[in-house]
C-alpha cells in the first residue's frame, strides 16, 4: 500500500555485534513517511539496538542506514533529522519544563524569543499548557513523559524514535497514552518508530510492526496480518495466545493441505504456499468453540477435559487437556450475567473450530 | 471489626497488664547504657575543643585557671603581625590549591565514572592512595622529591603538595555525585542537537556542580588545617597558620593560641557545614 512512496528510513543489511553477541543480524527493511512503525520483540532481541543505531548512539558493524535519502554512516546523533524519547524520559532535572523543551532549539542557535514561543506551542500539543515554570520533580511520570515528547517534537524531526515509552506508566495511564500517541502522530504527521516488548501496544498503535527475535526480523506486517497470518511459530506465539499441534503433511490438493495430527487424525485445512514434512497446526483461543455434544461436521474437532478456568470478568480462559496430548486454551466471552452455564473442572467438552481459522506454521 | 477494636480499647484500662513495650532490637539509642556510652564518647571527643574555645576567653596569662571573661586575646592575636602573615600565607595556599585540585579532581572523578579502560581497578585504587597513606610518609616523600629536583622549599612547594593530596578527595566526591547520573541525559542532549561541549556545560556540569562545590570546600578545609605535610615542605617565610600556632605553643600556651585556634575551628566548621548543606540539599532535590 505504501510501497510506491519513497521510504524515509532505509535499513540495509544492518548487522551489529557486541563482541561475540550479534544484536542485529542482517536486518533489512524500509519505513515510509507518516508511518507509525513498531519494533516488537522480547527483551534482548535487538530492537533497542536498532533504534539506537537510527538515533546514532550505536554504529552498525555492517550495512548502512539512510534517513530521508541521506546516508547516516558518518552523521553524529546531533546532526541527524531524528529525535528520541528515552525510556527514562531523561528530562533534565535542573531545568524548568519550558527550558527543557526549548533546549534543543537554544543549542542550535534559534533566537530566544522564537525558541520560547515554539516551546510553549509544543507544550500545548501535549496538553501541558501552564506547566512551563515547573521543575521536573514536581511532575508525575506521565507528565514528565509529555515533556520528553514535547522536547523531541519541538525540533520538528523527520522521524520520532520512542524507546519503550509506556513501560514506566501504570496500566490506566498506559491505555490513555496509547490513544494519545496515535492522536499526536496524526496531528504532527511525523513518522514514529516505537520500540516495545508489549504486543498489545504494537497491535493497537502501529500501522506496521517488525517482529524481531535474536537479532533477526521474523516478520514485517500490519497488526491484522501479524495476528491472523503469522509466518512462523515464533510470531504466532509472541503475538497473542495460540494453541499449536504438531503434524505431518500427508497431501496437497487444490489449495487444501492434508495434515496427519497425533490424536486428531487426518485434517484438511486451506493453505496456499508450500508446506511439507513437519508443520504446526495452530488456532487462536478465541476462534475455538466449546460444546457438550459433538459439533456438526465440517469443523475440526477435538475432545478434552477442563482442567482450569481463569475468570477475567469480560471473558474466561478455559484450559483443557486434549486427546491430542496438548493443553488447549480457549476463551469464552461472558455475554450473560448468569453464571449458570459456567464450566467446571473435570467436564468433558468438545473443542471445535473452522478449517479456515487454522494456521499452518512452517518451521 | 470496629466493635471488636472498641471493646479492646475499653477493656485495656480495666485490666492493666503491665507489659514492657517490645523494643526493636536495633533501636540501640533507647537503651540507657548505650546513651551513657554515647555521652561519654561525645565528652571524650568534644571536651578538649570546648575547653580550648572557653579558655580563649580566659583573662589570664596562663591557661590553667579561669580568671574571668575577656576578648583581649582575640585582639592580641588579631594584631600579631606574624600570625597575620601566616594566615595570609595559608589563605593564598588554600585558594590556589583548591582551584587547581578541584579542576583536576573533577576531571579525574568524571573520567573514572565515565570510562572503562584496562587496569581501571588498579588505577582506581592507586588514586586513593593519598587518602590512606600516613601524612608523615607523604610529607617525607614530598620533601625528598623537592630536594631531588632542587626546588627551593616555600609557598610553591606547599601549594604543590596540597594540590597533590587534595585531588583524590575531590575526585571521590565528584564521582560519588556522578553515580546517580542517568547517561540518557547526555544522550538526550546530543540527540536534541547539542555538541559535546554544550552537553557538558548545559547538562553534565550542572548535575555535577554540588559535588564539585563540596569537593572544593573539602580541599579548602584540608589545605587550611594541614600541618604534617606543610611542615615538611615549608621553607623560610612560608609559615602557615597551623605551623605558626604550633611554634607559639612551643613557647607557652597562652589564650592567644586558643584564640587563633578557635578562629581556625570556626572557619573550618563553617566551610564543612556549607559543604554538607549543599550536598544534602542537592540530594533532596533529586528526590530519590
Amino acid at each position: 500500500m505504501t510501497e510506491a512512496r519513497k521510504p524515509i528510513i532505509r535499513i540495509r543489511n544492518i548487522t551489529k555485534r557486541f563482541g561475540s553477541v550479534v544484536a542485529c543480524d542482517n536486518v533489512d527493511f524500509d519505513i515510509y513517511p507518516g508511518e507509525f512503525f513498531a519494533l516488537l520483540g522480547p527483551s534482548g532481541c535487538g530492537k533497542t539496538t536498532l533504534l539506537r543505531m537510527l538515533a546514532g548512539f550505536e554504529s552498525a558493524s555492517e550495512g548502512e542506514i539512510e534517513i530521508d535519502g541521506q546516508p547516516m554512516l558518518d552523521v553524529p546523533p546531533n546532526k541527524r533529522p531524528v529525535n528520541m524519547v528515552f525510556q527514562s524520559y531523561a528530562v533534565f532535572p535542573h531545568m524548568t519544563v519550558l527550558d527543557n523543551v526549548a533546549y534543543g532549539l537554544k543549542v542550535t542557535g534559534v533566537p530566544k524569543a522564537e525558541a520560547r514561543a515554539r516551546a510553549e506551542e509544543a507544550l500545548g500539543l501535549v496538553h501541558l499548557e501552564g506547566y512551563g515554570q515547573r521543575m521536573p520533580d514536581q511532575l508525575s511520570g506521565g507528565q514528565r513523559q509529555r515533556v520528553a515528547l514535547a522536547r523531541a517534537l519541538v525540533k520538528k524531526p523527520k522521524v520520532l524514535l520512542l524507546d519503550e515509552p509506556l513501560s514506566a506508566l501504570d496500566a490506566k495511564l498506559r491505555d490513555a497514552m496509547r490513544l494519545e500517541l496515535v492522536r499526536l502522530q496524526h496531528t504532527v504527521g511525523i513518522t514514529f518508530v516505537i520500540v516495545t516488548h508489549d504486543q498489545d501496544e504494537a497491535l493497537s498503535m502501529a500501522d506496521r510492526a517488525a517482529v524481531m527475535e535474536r537479532g533477526k526480523v521474523m516478520q514485517i506486517a500490519g497488526p491484522g496480518d501479524l495476528y491472523e497470518h503469522p509466518n512462523s511459530r515464533f510470531v504466532a506465539d509472541f503475538i497473542g495466545k495460540v494453541n499449536v499441534f504438531e503434524g505431518k503433511v500427508s497431501g496437497v490438493s487444490g489449495g487444501r493441505l492434508a495434515v496427519e495430527v497425533g490424536g486428531m487424525g487426518r485434517i484438511e485445512v486451506p493453505h496456499d504456499g508450500v508446506a511439507q514434512g513437519d508443520v504446526g497446526i495452530a488456532v487462536r483461543p478465541e476462534k475455538t468453540r466449546l460444546s457438550k455434544d459433538r459439533p456438526a461436521s465440517g469443523l475440526i474437532v477435538l475432545k478434552g477435559k477442563v482442567t482450569d478456568v481463569a475468570y477475567y470478568g469480560n471473558e474466561s480462559h478455559i484450559l483443557l487437556d486434549t486427546d491430542a496430548g496438548v493443553q488447549v486454551t480457549t476463551t469464552v466471552q461472558n455475554e450473560k450475567r448468569s453464571t449458570d452455564a459456567a464450566m467446571t473442572i473435570g467436564d468433558d467438552m468438545w473443542i471445535s473450530w473452522s478449517p479456515e481459522d487454522t494456521l499452518v506454521l512452517n518451521g | 471489626m470496629n466493635a471488636k477494636l472498641e471493646t479492646a480499647a475499653t477493656a485495656a484500662p480495666t485490666a492493666p497488664i503491665k507489659r514492657r513495650e517490645r523494643r526493636n532490637p536495633l533501636d540501640y539509642s533507647s537503651m540507657r547504657w548505650m546513651q551513657i556510652v554515647l555521652a561519654g564518647n561525645f565528652m571524650f571527643l568534644y571536651f578538649p575543643i570546648l575547653a580550648l574555645v572557653a579558655f580563649s576567653f580566659n583573662d589570664s596569662k596562663r591557661n590553667i585557671t579561669w580568671q574571668g571573661f575577656t576578648l583581649k586575646y582575640y585582639e592580641k592575636a588579631w594584631n600579631n603581625i606574624a600570625l597575620h602573615d601566616a594566615f595570609m600565607n595559608t589563605m593564598t595556599i588554600a585558594t590556589i590549591s583548591t582551584l587547581v585540585s578541584t579542576t583536576f579532581g573533577t576531571m579525574l572523578g568524571l573520567a573514572i565514572y565515565r570510562y572503562k579502560f584496562p587496569g581501571k581497578a588498579l588505577y582506581d585504587g592507586w588514586i586513593h592512595l593519598p587518602i590512606v597513606i600516613p601524612e608523615i610518609c607523604m610529607g617525607v616523600s614530598m620533601l625528598a622529591f623537592f630536594a631531588a629536583m632542587n626546588i627551593p622549599l616555600g609557598i610553591f612547594t606547599i601549594t604543590v603538595s596540597h594540590i597533590a593530596f587534595s585531588i583524590p578527595f575531590v575526585a571521590v566526591v565528584v564521582r560519588a555525585r556522578m553515580s546517580g547520573f542517568d547517561p540518557s541525559f547526555e544522550e538526550a542532549s546530543t540527540d536534541l542537537g547539542a555538541n559535546q561541549w554544550q552537553t557538558f556545560w548545559n547538562v553534565t556540569f550542572p548535575y555535577m556542580m554540588p559535588g564539585v562545590v563540596a569537593g572544593a570546600l573539602l580541599a579548602f578545609t584540608l589545605s587550611l588545617d594541614d600541618f604534617v605535610i606543610t611542615f615538611f615542605t615549608s621553607g623560610p617565610g612560608s609559615t602557615t597558620f597551623p605551623i605558626k600556632i604550633y611554634s607559639m605553643v612551643r613557647f607557652s600556651v597562652t589564650p592567644e593560641v586558643n584564640a587563633a585556634s578557635t578562629a581556625l575551628i570556626v572557619i573550618t566548621l563553617t566551610l564543612t557545614i556549607t559543604a554538607m548543606t549543599i550536598q544534602s540539599r542537592s540530594a533532596r532535590r533529586q528526590g530519590k
